[in-house]
């Protein structure tokens, strides 16, 4: 059976904006599959509405439409482009689910389209709580004790039955959405009451909790022949209990035998045999410590956030293979393209250990809880590979980026034995500090053990990293222990600290002793066949195995890291996209970076992969065995950036805008002598280090003013303060962390906002595009909706802002890209921020001007001018279409999150809306983020005093076009006082009629809560929250709320266009 | 204690002896799986070799007396990367360390495992002595090293005498040539007495038996130099009774056939070996533990057929007789370690038994 000649063309789903549970790894997975595609000479039709991602290049599918992600557009799809089939195993649950819609209702099967992959019945068995149940039952494959509900009441029942706890699992939905631990009746009624609504088909599992089993997941493939194979398995180091995304994850199992192995290996094979599993597909179990008892947990019958990890952690590429597999090939009819002698049907052998470490956004929502269930909170992570535990714990600790490089303790070390105890019962994202910290207090690994489920052997390791501290603490540093403590990738900077000495001694006493990293290569079958994989990981005391022989220019690039909130998957795309072009120039291209979800670390992308912690002494380990003629840092966001002097220190050539310049551009005196030096202004503002100064600069300026420490990322800090008291609250949370660098106080003004993008050469700049906030100033850019081309900026104005952009260019001796960000303010522009370097919206604009930014910037740096590449120097030309890039927010994932914008970035992700006309453009921007209006003709209006007369003409669009409105008094009042209907509805603590009553009855459409600034009032927290844990679209700007009304209004028609990207005009 | 590896090209790698201090010359050979060290020590296929695990951390779990596929460890001698020395599983009798020492086997910690299996890999099979003592003159060592061969080692590793393992209504005689528990076991749980013999057995012995059929196990060693085995597996194959046979059974079938043998480079040693059956087309992943294999060429179209082939390198791993109820497979349908993807050939047994 070889390919399957009838599949001609084929509709690829994408997953959608980046939210926590559907990251980058749909990326990475999508774009492997449609490039296999291509490669079988199939037409491949994409529909993804994530324009930050490189699936949706032009070049990665033969058409390409940034549409919204709902049922009628991708039927509309299918009738315009007569795709023979589709494949929705490669989009996570979003293309699932659509697919699974466009099935029910028969649209499918009356477009004459099939579904390839894993078929609609399959996803319906492994999907449906039920039928799944039933099944499993069927071949004999154990569940934990569950019903499935449809009313609360039924829950309760059973729970009673089986008793508690228990856990609720809503059906459909994405990253266990919902879902939750109940200890007692109160908490299942709440638990099971939000799951119901959240879940697509009103459906929850409740199951016996099997909390503190082991938790073990297999990726299996399995072709249309029936052949199967596991790819990887991977343990949990946390026990059931905590989302597997949010877990810390070993590859392959550590602490099963070869009988527990086998047991459950075989379950999976029977299962995914059992579903006719055509791809990948992911089986997730509980196993009992104390027995062979096991249960199947979940299965997902399509690419997922973990067999991205088992791809990368293997170099088994599943997502190819699931392609592959969908056209009709066996598994023993594709050849492993990492050994070139094996197939696909060859079971990967690791001779290393790979942990993954999940990276949490509690950093961006100080009041979030950080309290880790079955919910899963992270947005991205890393993965460090090592040919033992304790060193890919250690690198991945420090791969984090959260300036942690050991098992730090030093917060915890006031607690006694009893409150850490205590506090090892507690799941959260410090759970390994305080396991580390209890085995320095000398608690005992079994009582460890006892507390936390964590299955002794890793807390043995650990223990190993603790002994070798005191080591380090209490030893004369010989060399023999100094090869110990690297052997354990203890950074330098520790191994000083440890020692009293300085990290440049240690380096020294290194390099005299020829204590070296070297690197080993990840080949899918522990070394049986010669695997030339360029994919390296390092260890000490090993052999090297990089061949570094080749006559071409060596350019080293640094990756972005884990997926952040403020440093997102754009990132990757420009890094992905920097190699590609060095490439094509015929340099040789070296990639570091540490995030498995992406298509950087994909191993054909760059021609050596280092699968490395992006620090100082990590690179310098791979600039010493390569040597490379340069590195180019500004692709990378601030990750990379950070990088820049310590390259410079190694002897390695910056390539692009010179660290000086880079530095330039973020210290602030400098900066504001250039900005002199070029009369441009921007709002006055004043560095500061202590309270005392903050409020006198504040009180010098005039509220309101911004408060924020230079050198971050995504606004991280940044806050409006509106009198003293904030300057107060704000300083004692900045300062809570170290700052080296002042922190900076702005002038805030409410103008409009505008960002532009430009490659530089040493000639001239091209601006691709000049984008235009529909949220004033205030509102973070990240958070903004930004429109292509600006659509109420004049034309001078757009002519002061090109010719800043050259003279900031300039004066900052920029080559490569610049990113700088406007107000407009009264007609006036000042310039609030410049980035010398790529930004989050180079992937939006290279795709929505067709200019290919990152090559042009990556050639410009490799010295070739803009005009020897054929593109002129200014702006260029506007496009015909608009085009709209709206943020998306995972708030419902983060308990406690304050949901309201801000000068500090929150989205998760973004989505396009594209089209001709600018009104189809923003409202198919708002129905890609997931909304779906009008419905009920419900709204809830909260709105501030200072805002209320600003409101009223919002308040009365809404009201004509049928919406009724239902607000607390103050606003009521303020609108029936102008002729406005509404409702009254109570304030939360009322005993009737409140507003949290009438949201649960699920008949309101949109909540506009426009909140007070820093006067974080309880209830409107609460209502917020409320809102979004209810799953009703919330908005806390009257810009957006306005662009809403404004796009409703004008297209009652909804979507009467699709747009293929790589033919825009 | 440092140990060391002598390999027979003259390099020398140093370690830590974990096990015993006893100093041992072997073949050297790498297994890639990456669970089941208890299994693979206690293969008796293994006499005569030192086995290099791939997988860099061995002990995780300890050791599981019911894991063991014999009575003791058969490995010459043990290396790997390193020896976990608390394992963690609630079946855990003892520690591997301990094991180890118990049993006399030398060990060796802290060895570039990768970089060993690359040279295995470059090189072949290659001999090697593990010892803690530190050499002036090697040469007479190096001698001593390259001449040792793997010889006689079915006789060390085959039981003293007959024995019966489970009940049922079928009986079958396997032969034991260094047998995997797990082969009489799966056959005992499919309603089988099974007889386990001596390799020296003499087939009247066993047509005389009133058998139902025959199973050869797996073993030790170069089959070629089994010829008075080979002898008896000739008149087996003609009497008519069904015969299924594992690994050196399988080989010893053949070269009963007139077929030949070959030694591989570093042969089949792991848990993830596609095997494709030539008739179905269905492929599984197999335990494999082998350094010989059946010449291709050498197999009579007139007598029999290539049943299952090596996915990865084309290698015959199956045969089946046209013109007698016998079925050989090279891999391990038994597995431990490994995958139980091809359990089933023991059902297809029994079936080739009751079509009798």
């Amino acid at each position: 059976m070889a390919k399957d000649e009838s599949i001609q063309k084929v509709l690829v789903i994408g997953s959608g904006p980046i939210i926590i549970g559907q990251a980058a790894e749909f990326d990475y997975a999508g774009t492997q599959a449609c490039r296999a595609l291509k490669e079988e000479g199939i037409e491949v039709v994409l529909i993804n509405s994530n324009p930050a991602t490189i699936m949706t290049d032009k070049d990665i599918a033969d058409k390409v439409y940034i549409e919204p992600l709902t049922v009628p557009v991708v039927k509309k799809l299918i009738i315009e482009e007569k795709p023979d089939s589709i494949l929705p195993t490669l989009g996570g649950q979003n293309a699932l689910n659509i697919a699974m819609a466009l099935a029910d209702e028969g649209f499918l099967e009356e477009h004459h389209v099939r579904t390839i992959g894993t078929d609609t019945e399959t996803i319906k068995l492994a999907e449906d709580r039920l039928e799944f149940k039933k099944l499993m039952e069927r071949i004999g494959e154990p569940c934990a004790p569950s019903i499935v509900v449809n009313h609360v009441d039924d829950a309760l029942a059973f729970a009673d039955k089986i008793g508690y706890p228990v856990v609720v699992r809503p059906a459909y939905t994405l990253g266990g959405t919902g879902g939750g631990i109940a200890h007692d009746a109160v908490q299942l009624h709440d638990i099971c009451t939000n799951g119901l609504r959240l879940s697509r088909v009103s459906q929850c599992l409740i199951e016996k909790s099997i909390a503190g089993w082991k938790e073990v997941e297999y990726e299996v493939m399995r072709d249309g022949a029936g052949n199967c194979i596991t790819v990887c398995n991977m343990e949990n180091m946390d026990p059931v209990g905590v989302h597997t995304g949010d877990s810390i994850v070993v590859a392959p199992s550590q602490t099963l035998a070869d009988k527990e192995y086998q047991m459950l290996r075989s379950s999976a094979l029977n299962i995914i045999s059992a579903l006719h599993i055509k791809g990948g597909c992911n089986v997730q179990y509980a196993l009992n410590s104390e027995s062979f008892e096991y249960c199947v947990i979940e299965v997902n019958p399509r690419v997922s956030r973990s067999s991205a990890l088992a791809s990368k952690a293997t170099g088994y590429p599943i997502a190819k293979l699931a392609a592959k597999i969908a056209l009709g090939y066996r598994l023993d009819e594709i050849k492993n393209a990492v050994t070139g002698k094996t197939y696909a049907s060859y079971e990967p052998a690791l001779d290393y250990v790979v942990c993954k470490i999940p990276k949490w956004p509690f950093d961006k929502f100080v009041g979030a809880s950080r309290k880790l269930g079955t919910q899963m909170k992270a947005t991205g992570e890393v993965m460090a590979i090592c040919n033992h535990f304790e060193g890919a714990l250690m690198k991945a600790l420090r791969s984090l980026e959260q300036n942690v490089y050991y098992l730090e303790g030093s917060h915890l070390s006031e607690l006694a034995s009893e409150q850490l105890k205590t506090k090892l019962t507690e799941v959260d994202d410090q759970r390994i500090f305080v396991i580390a910290q209890a085995l320095r207090q000398g608690i005992s690994v079994t009582e460890i053990h006892q507390l936390t489920k964590i299955d002794s052997w890793f807390i043995d390791r650990i223990k190993v990293l603790i002994e070798m501290e005191e080591r380090l603490k209490s030893e004369e540093l010989s060399v023999q222990l100094l090869q110990q403590a690297k052997k354990l990738q203890f950074p330098d900077r520790v191994i000083a600290q440890f020692t009293g000495r300085s990290e440049d001694q240690i380096h020294q006493l290194r390099k005299q002793h020829h204590i070296t990293a070297s690197y080993q290569i990840v080949d899918t079958c522990a070394a049986e066949f010669d695997a030339m994989t360029p994919y390296y990981y390092s260890v000490y005391g090993g052999m090297n195995e990089v061949t570094t022989q080749n006559p071409k220019q060596k350019i080293m690039v640094l990756g972005s890291g884990p997926i952040r909130i403020g440093q997102g998957i754009e990132f990757d795309y420009c890094s992905v996209h920097c190699v590609w072009a060095l490439k094509a120039a015929g340099y040789d291209t070296i990639i570091v970076n540490n995030n498995p979800e992406t298509v950087s670390t994909d191993f054909d992308i760059a021609d050596r992969l280092y699968f490395e912690p992006l620090t100082p002494e990590d690179v310098e380990n791979i600039v010493d065995i390569e040597k490379p003629d340069g590195a180019i840092v500004q692709f990378g966001g601030q990750t990379a950036i950070k990088l820049t002097q310590a390259l410079t220190k190694m002897g390695v050539k910056i390539l692009g805008t010179d660290a000086d310049d880079v530095d330039a551009a973020e210290d602030r005196e400098r900066f504001d002598e250039i900005l002199e030096k070029c009369h441009i202004d921007r709002p006055k503002g004043l560095t500061v280090f202590t309270t005392a100064e903050a409020l006198k600069a504040a009180n010098e300026l005039g509220y309101p003013v911004l408060i924020r420490p230079s050198y971050v990322l995504g606004g991280a800090g940044m806050e409006i303060a509106l009198n003293d008291g904030d300057i107060r609250k704000f300083m004692e949370i900045i300062n809570r962390q170290f700052q080296e660098h002042p922190i900076l106080i702005d002038k805030y003004l409410s103008g409009k906002e505008v960002e532009v993008d430009a490659i530089c050469d040493q000639n001239g700049i091209l601006i691709p595009g000049i984008m235009e906030h529909v949220e004033r100033a205030g509102v973070h850019s990240g958070d903004s909706i930004s429109v292509y081309p600006p659509q109420k900026i004049k034309t001078e104005i757009k002519e002061i802002i090109v010719d800043y952009t050259q003279r900031l260019a300039k004066a900052l001796h920029v080559i490569g890209l610049i990113n700088i960000q406007f107000i407009v303010y009264e007609d006036e522009v000042y310039v609030i921020e410049v980035n010398p370097r790529s930004s989050r919206t180079i992937p939006y604009i290279s795709k929505v001007t067709d200019l290919p930014v990152v090559a042009i910037a990556t050639k410009v740096i490799m010295g070739q001018s803009i005009e020897d590449q054929g593109y002129h120097y200014g702006l260029a030309p506007e496009k015909e279409t608009v085009a709209v890039k709206m943020p998306v927010f995972s708030f419902e994932k983060i308990t406690g999150a304050e949901i309201s914008l801000g000068p500090e970035m929150k989205s998760t992700g973004e989505v396009l809306g594209i089209s001709k006309s600018a009104d189809e453009a923003i409202y198919k921007a708002f129905m890609a983020t997931g909304i779906q209006l009008p419905k009920k003709k419900k709204i809830i209006c909260t709105v501030k005093d200072s805002s209320k007369a600003e409101f009223l003409p919002i308040a009365r669009q809404y009201y004509a076009f049928g919406y009724d409105i239902y607000s607390t008094e103050g606003t009521y009042h303020f609108l029936k006082k102008h002729g406005v209907p509404a409702h009254l509805v109570n304030r939360i603590d009322d005993k009737t009629n409140t507003i949290f009553d009438l949201m649960l009855t699920d008949t309101v459409d949109l909540v506009i809560d426009i909140p007070t600034r820093n006067n974080n009032l309880k209830d409107g927290f609460l209502i917020r929250r409320f809102a979004v844990e209810a799953g009703i679209p919330i908005y806390t700007s009257l810009d957006t709320a306005k662009a809403l009304i404004d796009s409703l209004e004008r297209r009652k028609k909804g979507i009467t266009t699709l747009i293929d990207i790589t033919q825009l005009k | 204690m440092k140990g060391y590896l002598i390999l027979e090209d003259g390099q020398i790698l140093t370690g830590e002896s974990v096990g015993t201090d006893r100093e041992i010359i072997s073949e050297f050979v790498f297994n890639t799986s990456m669970t089941g060290y208890v299994e693979v020590l206690t293969d008796p296929s293994y006499a005569g070799q030192s086995v290099v695990m791939t997988y860099p951390l061995i002990g995780n779990y300890g050791v599981c007396l019911d894991d063991q596929e014999s009575n003791k460890p058969y490995v010459a001698g043990f290396v790997v990367n390193e020896l976990i020395e608390k394992g963690s599983n609630f079946r855990k009798n003892v520690e591997l360390k301990d094991y180890l020492k118990e049993h006399d086997i030398p060990c060796l910690q802290g060895i570039d495992t990768r970089y060993l299996t690359k040279i295995i890999r470059n090189k072949g099979c290659i001999n090697g002595m593990i010892t803690t003592k530190k050499y002036d003159d090697l040469e007479s060592v190096l001698e001593k090293i390259r001449q040792y061969r793997v010889k006689g080692v079915v006789a060390q590793v085959t039981c003293q005498h007959a024995y019966k393992v489970g009940t049922g209504v079928r009986r079958v005689a396997l032969y034991d040539f260094g047998a995997k528990k797990n082969i009489a076991e799966s056959l005992a749980k499919r309603n089988i007495e099974v007889t386990v013999f001596p390799a020296s057995t003499p087939a009247a012995t066993i047509m005389n038996g009133n058998f139902d059929g025959i199973m050869l196990s797996n073993g030790p060693g170069d089959p070629d130099e089994n010829q008075e085995i080979i002898a008896e597996m000739k008149k087996l194959a003609a009497s008519q009774i069904p015969i299924f046979a594992i690994c050196l059974g399988h080989q010893l079938m053949a070269l009963a056939h007139g077929f030949t043998t070959e030694k591989m480079k570093y042969g089949h040693h792991g848990a993830n070996h596609p095997v494709k059956n030539l008739q179905t087309g269905r492929v599984y992943i197999s335990t494999q533990n082998h350094n010989y294999v059946i010449c291709e060429e050498s197999i009579d179209p007139l007598i029999a057929k290539p049943w299952f082939k090596n996915v990865n390198d084309g290698t015959i791993e199956g045969i089946e007789y046209l013109h007698e109820k016998i079925k050989t497979v090279q891999f391990h349908p038994e597995a431990c370690a490994g995958p139980l993807d091809t359990d089933e050939l023991f059902d297809e047994f029994v079936k080739m038994m009751e079509d009798k």
